[in-house]
């Protein structure tokens, strides 16, 4: 009785998966992949330097909106405050330092186009015929979040916390180590001499 | 037990002292040198204390013999850092879970020896350093024998330096710092003998290094002396990368446990494969090769002269160089399971010693400098360390390291003292010469510890070489060593004969002759000498530690006190035999000492040997030997100008090279192979078959090369979007064929 | 909401990237289109991470910090090669050419 009960409580909601249709999110979604796919095609097409890294702030702002639909909101405020707040930064300093020209410029794509084109859009067709065939129509269901944020936590940001210090702490200090080694990589080889 | 639980308050003490001295040293009356003296005075007294109750501990020992009382005799062990121990220790308490066991392992507690051998009891306490996922690393003080021998003679040393440098740097620009780092190097060196588990060690090993780079280059305005602080330094690197390989190794070999005991136990009983321990082994010698100047890394120890003479007293003659030697005989059931030491006849470890002692004493022969020739000697001394561990004779390894530290620090401040006189200079030959009335205290002590170092009885430097050259269990008649090392035994002989030699020649030089030098040489004050007082005294008596057993005559417990309270006994050692006292070898080492003395005397003294005078210059063989042994055996030219300019240069122009000459040569193969066929197509196939056919087959075959010829255009896009390309290309045959 | 559309989308930003890879003849373009991959492939460290368990969030940020890390010494070396060629065109970067 006990063992047969057990298995429909876990055969159950397999069968019966728990709709997580969400209109809202999808709507979001659907705005938002259009834009950071209009604006990452700008990204490798416009002919101005500057605006191609006005145009990555649009994507890389929709990356993290996407962390958001998938709530992972730590990830999301260090998407926020890393990417658009320090990378994107760097990239306008390195603009501005290599002397690039600013306004419209011709000269910024090589005569590669059409091997670029022919190789992405092989690439692409060999990705989205692996994901379609390999996830279908599958739901994101959360799973691996449920449990997580318990009561009286500070939800799933103490969770990957605990994860980098505890599971994690070692890759987490090598990656301390490697920064460093960038920092100092970085020094030697822009500084004049 | 105070003492044992709280000795981490020892290197606590000296850690404390470098901030102070860092901080407040320049602020205080004799800049910082009266903290650091205090502290390892201080140090000193709680480790002769900590000594005091170790003996105390061993002496009131109640368990007996056998594996119960082995497992029981751990109880001291803190659980949560040892938990292969721990659970020996709980097996050992209820007798009668191990008495299968027991009949099982009977004899080979028999083995043992004849007398009566007690389990030691170590105690291990520990507290939580770091936690990762679910593995916890602790931090903590193992104590035992071994451990407190070390804090004894670094605290010792350590002191002892520290009097004698307030005169000798005395005035140095950097006297605050000088002093700091003495301190921060005696804390690492107490912490490193002090670990309980191999990552203690390795951060321990990695601190007495930073230690050493740093006073190596106490006076770095010199070029020469940050050369040899940077070359002492990665040499090191060298051997760490062995020991970081080798604690990885042995990690997951003793199923993911940092713990020197778990490590121990489970090599001790089998719970390790042979091949594990002997790639571990292996690993971890490369590193005593470094850092204890063993054999072909060992160029960076006489270099390390640069430094301070005190500094080198401390650290390049007495402490950090054994530290090597520490670690194996720390983790000796690794080697001696791995290395298979007992019965055998060579091993890597022995075979590496021996060469070092002898090669190490013939390159002191042609020295003028003579602190390197006290580094060589070093290097030479260090081998016989390393070939005791090597054959067996743990006991005899750890007395010699006990007792070389005495002597050779005696001589290292002696040459200090020398070269205070003598308007710091080191060089023995063009400098010294005549000193023997002008500066008795340091002639007589550093007659004492030559002659401890030769090895003449009875003082300290005779019993201990003695029970290695017995260790080796080569000598007819020895009775109880581990192996039969033939020739260790005869390589450790002429290494003694050369060592007896060398010496007479560095004391000819320095105190003998006329006067070379220029200004007037004086003995040096009371803060010198008394130092080489108290170091000459230990170095002489320092022997009657460790008196033979066979020397029965003896009131009963004076013999072997240091074999009885150092060596551990029990499931955390190896089951070694101990070589017996042989009157006819102990004869015949000191007869060849004494033959060294007596040749370098003739030579240098009567100036005996006419004909050999200058032979360098005349003979052609003479001098071709004399330069291997002044050019160190063409191995820092072998380092510098093959390896490092073989990386620089011809091996980067050899990739240039590959890729102008192969890989271009391999498109363009395959460009004209298939022009070739295409011709070849064209005239077979072409003239027979179908003439249409001919030139698409011809032309697209030329193609094909052109097209392959195209793909070297050194641009980086076109690489990328080749390898783009391949990529889809291949996931696409995975996911769509295959999947 | 579905697995597959957020694969799909990061799919595309990947060739986008891939596509920016190839055809950019200026090094800071280049570093631009290289940024849009690391992207792409974040976004599938979350997305599977809401299956997987929370590692998947850990090693985004991984990313992260070594994307900006490899931005910072990226950003050097495209400078290193304005000073030395005066220029910053790829296409001028030839030494290999066989």
């Amino acid at each position: 009785m006990n063992s047969a009960a057990l298995i429909i409580a876990e055969v159950v909601p397999l069968v019966t998966p728990e709709t997580t249709f969400d209109v809202p999110a999808n709507v979001v979604f659907a705005v938002q992949a259009v834009v950071m796919i209009f604006a990452a095609i700008r990204v490798v097409t416009t002919k101005n330097i500057v605006h191609a890294a006005l145009w990555l702030v649009v994507v890389l702002g929709g990356v993290g909106l996407n962390y958001i639909l998938l709530q992972a909101e730590f990830v999301a405020v260090t998407q926020f405050l890393v990417y658009l707040g320090a990378v994107i930064v760097l990239f306008l300093f390195g603009v501005m330092l290599t002397r690039a020209p600013l306004g419209v410029s011709d000269d910024l794509d090589n005569n590669q186009k059409k091997i670029g084109i022919g190789v992405g859009v092989a690439l692409l067709a060999v990705l989205s015929y692996a994901l379609i065939e390999s996830f279908g129509r599958s739901e994101l269901t959360f799973a691996a979040y449920e449990g997580v944020a318990g009561p009286n936590t500070n939800g799933r940001t103490q969770a990957v916390s605990d994860a980098i210090f505890g599971q994690y702490l070692i890759p987490f200090e090598m990656l301390s180590l490697l920064l460093l080694a960038a920092l100092i990589g970085a020094i030697v080889l822009a500084r004049r001499d | 037990m105070w003492f044992f639980t709280h000795v981490w308050i020892i290197p606590a003490l000296m850690a404390l002292s470098f901030l102070l001295i860092l901080f407040f040293g320049k602020k205080m009356p004799k800049k910082g040198a009266e903290i650091g003296i205090v502290f390892v005075g201080a140090a000193f007294v709680l480790a002769l204390l900590t000594g005091g109750n170790w003996i105390a501990w061993s002496n009131d020992n109640p368990e007996g013999h056998g594996p119960a009382a082995e497992g029981a005799a751990l109880a001291n062990v803190d659980p949560s850092c040892s938990s292969v121990a721990a659970e020996a220790a709980a097996v050992g308490e209820g007798v009668e879970h191990v008495e299968g066991k027991t009949a099982a392992s009977e004899p080979a507690a028999e083995e043992k020896g004849g007398h009566e051998e007690v389990a030691t009891r170590p105690v291990v306490s520990c507290v939580n350093w770091f936690e990762n996922g679910d593995q916890t690393i602790s931090i903590g003080t193992l104590v035992d024998g071994q451990s407190v021998l070390l804090l004894i003679v670094v605290t010792l040393i350590s002191l002892l330096v520290h009097v004698f440098s307030t005169d000798y740097v005395h005035g140095d620009r950097r006297y605050t710092h000088y002093f700091a780092f003495l301190s921060l190097f005696t804390a690492s060196m107490l912490f490193f003998v002090l670990s309980e588990n191999t990552l203690q060690m390795i951060v321990g090993w990695e601190l007495v290094g930073v230690c050493s780079f740093a006073l190596i280059g106490h006076w770095w305005e010199e070029k020469p002396n940050s050369d040899a602080a940077l070359k002492a330094f990665l040499t090191n690197r060298v051997g760490d990368i062995g020991l970081l390989v080798g604690v990885i190794v042995l990690y997951f070999a003793a199923g993911k446990s940092f713990s020197i005991l778990d490590l121990n136990i489970l090599a001790n009983e089998g719970g390790i494969s042979h091949n594990l321990l002997l790639i571990g082994s292996l690993c971890l010698i490369t590193a005593v090769m470094s850092k204890s100047g063993q054999f072909i890394l060992h160029t960076w120890l006489p270099d390390a002269m640069a430094g301070p003479t005190p500094v080198s007293a401390l650290i390049h003659a007495a402490t950090m160089v054994v530290a090597g030697v520490y670690m194996v005989a720390r983790l000796y059931p690794v080697f001696f399971e791995g290395l298979s030491i007992s019965g055998s006849s060579v091993n890597a470890l022995s075979m590496i010693g021996a060469i070092t002692a002898l090669f190490g004493a013939m390159l002191a022969f042609v020295q003028k400098d003579i602190k390197k020739v006290l580094a060589y000697s070093t290097v030479s001394q260090l081998g016989f360390m390393v070939t005791a561990l090597g054959v067996g004779a743990w006991t005899a390894a750890l007395f010699h390291l006990f007792t070389h530290a005495f002597f050779k620090a005696c001589l290292f401040l002696g040459a200090g003292s020398l070269s205070h006189a003598c308007h710091h200079s080191f060089n023995m030959v063009d400098d010294m010469g005549g000193l023997r009335k002008i500066m008795p205290k340091t002639f007589w002590t550093y007659l004492v510890a030559t002659a401890a170092l030769a090895g003449v009885f009875p003082l300290s430097g005779f019993w201990s070489k003695d029970e290695i050259l017995a260790g080796t269990g080569s000598f007819p008649g020895t009775e109880g060593a581990n192996g039969e090392y033939h020739v260790m035994l005869i390589m450790l002989l002429l290494a003694a004969f050369c060592t007896a030699a060398y010496m007479t020649r560095t004391i000819w030089y320095a105190f003998y002759g006329e006067y070379r030098g220029h200004g007037t040489p004086h003995e040096s004050g009371p803060r010198i000498t008394t130092p080489l007082i108290i170091l000459a005294s230990l170095g002489a008596i320092a022997g009657i530690v460790n008196l033979p057993a066979a020397f029965d005559f003896l009131p009963e417990g004076t013999q072997t006190r240091f074999e009885h309270y150092v060596e551990p006994v029990g499931l955390y050692f190896p089951a070694i035999t101990h070589a017996g006292f042989n009157p006819v070898l102990a004869l015949v080492s000191v007869a060849v000492g004494l033959a060294g003395i007596g040749l370098a005397y003739l030579y240098f003294f009567k100036n005996a040997f006419a004909g050999l005078h200058g032979l360098a210059e005349r003979n052609k063989v003479a001098a071709f030997f004399k330069n291997i042994l002044v050019n160190k055996y063409y191995f820092d030219w072998l380092y510098t100008t093959v390896i490092v300019g073989f990386v620089k240069g011809p091996l980067a122009r050899a990739a240039n090279w590959f890729s102008a000459n192969v890989i271009d040569g391999l498109v363009n193969l395959v460009g004209k192979t298939a022009v070739g066929s295409g011709n070849w197509v064209y005239k077979n196939v072409d003239q027979k078959v179908v003439d249409g056919a001919v030139n698409g087959a011809g032309s697209s075959a030329s193609g094909v090369g052109a097209m392959l010829r195209l793909t070297q255009t050194g641009r980086i896009q076109q690489y990328a979007a080749l390898f783009f390309a391949a990529v889809a290309i291949l996931a696409g045959v995975f996911v769509v064929v295959i999947g | 909401m579905l697995l597959n559309q957020f694969l799909l989308l990061s799919a595309i930003l990947f060739t986008i990237g891939v596509y920016g890879v190839i055809v950019r003849k200026n090094g800071v373009l280049v570093l631009m289109s290289i940024e849009l991959v690391l992207n792409a492939v974040n976004i599938n460290l979350i997305v599977f991470s809401t299956y997987w368990g929370i590692a998947g969030q850990v090693f985004a940020l991984f990313t992260i910090a070594i994307a900006a890390a490899e931005v910072g010494v990226g950003l050097a070396i495209v400078l290193l090669i304005y000073r030395n060629q005066r220029s910053v065109d790829i296409d001028e970067l030839d030494e290999m050419k066989g």
